[in-house]
């Protein structure tokens, strides 16, 4: 537990207080102490146990896939590459399926974005004092370990997927085309062009939007309910955790399947002419 | 749960992730799965059409094997055929041999009997010569009756 007896709303607090180094207004560039220094740095602050965990598992995926690519044979495939070929296939099946066109960034941008966030989404799974209390040892007094439960990872990568939306999009259909299906749909006069516009403009802006958020919502929304598990005593503490541990496998995968098949049915609207 | 430069920091860290995939991860697996599927599929393909193979030199042998029996047959009949031809034949030579030999045997029976009549004609005449000799007492000229007695052997 953080600090001496602390009440169950400083104990749920500082588990949901990210570790935040960045520009306060008063003491300059420096490592935040509390919730509300955090607070005060507005946006020119970084979010380090996002950035680190997020980056450890994005090493992590890379590592083993690189690992599985390198010893990957034609022939009798081993253990890791077994499992490595499932994931893979798994995507490739479903950018085919969602992906209506040619492009050999999206099955790719697929695979990192799934076992990405499923990485990140699995930290969760380990019991939620362990890492802020060996942390809390070593001197650093926040460390929020799940990065999907911070919406700047979340919107981070659904930015990137907004950006590379934008891009395919003026690519394809160019600047015309995509002020054109802005424009004019769904109502093809031009009389209604600053309705269709508002209406285009704000579909364009949910969907980055909706992406991280639903991600964001749920990750956030279990790791709340994992730390009011953890305020019960510790002898019965097991009978809900165990069912919301076991039901958060689920969850976990579910939802960076869900992000990355809607970042693939979107960037395959972007390629599609109207 | 403040927005802020993480969400920067993030997105450049899921682009550097991304293009590390694109880069170095996609392609060795991808290559690697699409080359096992090819040799599978190749390996499929061979297998059906080794059995294909293998179906056709059974009819093929089935064929041969069958004419082969019909040629036995065939050279089994002409054999018969010609075995029994050849029996005919030999017969029919045996009887032809059969009826020379009756007919050279025959033919020398006349001989035979011929030369048998002739040395009796000359041999009665000669007796009819010496018994008129007898009889005249009187030796007859040889010579004088020759005509004779010729004329007499020729009407016996």
């Amino acid at each position: 537990m953080a600090g001496n007896n602390p009440s169950p709303t400083e104990y749920i607090q500082h588990h949901l207080q990210n570790l935040t180094f960045g520009y306060h207004p008063e003491n300059g560039w420096s490592m935040a102490h509390s919730a509300a220094e955090a607070q005060e740095m507005g946006f020119w602050a970084l979010h380090l146990d996002t950035m680190g965990w997020s980056i450890a598992m994005g090493v992590l995926f890379i590592w083993l896939f690189r690992k599985a690519g390198k010893v990957a044979t034609t022939g009798v495939p081993g253990t890791l590459q077994n499992i490595v070929e499932m994931i893979f296939e798994f995507v490739e099946n479903t950018v085919h399926g969602a992906f209506h066109g040619r492009n050999p960034i999206i099955a790719p941008l697929a695979l990192t974005l799934f076992v990405w966030i499923f990485l990140m989404n699995l930290l969760k799974l380990i019991p939620v004092d362990y890492v802020p209390e060996i942390f809390l040892r070593l001197g650093v007094d926040y460390m929020k370990m799940v990065p999907t439960t911070d919406p700047n990872a979340t919107l981070g990568m659904a930015f990137g997927v907004f950006l590379l939306i934008i891009f395919y999009s003026l690519k394809v259909k160019g600047v015309g085309g995509f002020a054109k299906e802005l424009s004019l749909t769904p109502f093809n006069h031009w009389s209604l062009i600053p309705f269709n516009l508002v209406l285009e403009i704000i579909g364009l802006l949910v969907k980055p939007l909706g992406l991280g958020l639903r991600l964001f919502g749920n990750m956030f929304a279990g790791e709340v309910i994992f730390i009011l598990i953890a305020l019960l005593p510790f002898w019965v503490m097991w009978t809900l955790n165990v069912p919301w541990a076991i039901f958060h496998i689920l969850v976990i995968s579910l939802q960076a399947f869900i992000f990355t098949v809607l970042s693939v049915v979107y960037l395959s609207q972007a390629h599609e002419h109207h | 749960m403040n927005i802020n430069m993480t969400l920067i920091g993030q997105t450049i860290a899921f682009a550097i992730f991304v293009w590390f995939c694109i880069k170095f991860v996609w392609p060795p697996i991808s290559n690697a799965l699409h080359e096992r599927q090819r040799k599978i599929s190749d390996g499929l393909d061979a297998a059906s059409r080794a059995s294909r193979d293998l179906e056709l030199a059974q009819e093929r042998a089935d064929a041969t094997l069958r004419e082969s029996k019909e040629q036995a047959s065939q050279i089994l009949e002409q054999a018969n055929k010609r075995s029994s031809q050849m029996v005919e034949e030999a017969r029919e030579q045996a009887r032809a041999e059969g009826e020379r030999i009756v007919a050279s045997a025959r033919a020398e029976i006349d001989q035979e009997v011929q030369r048998a009549k002739d040395e009796l004609r000359a041999q009665v005449s000669h007796l009819a010569v010496s018994g008129a000799e007898r009889v005249l007492e009187a030796s007859v000229d040889e010579k004088a009756h020759r005509k004779l007695l010729d004329k007499l052997a020729a009407e016996l």
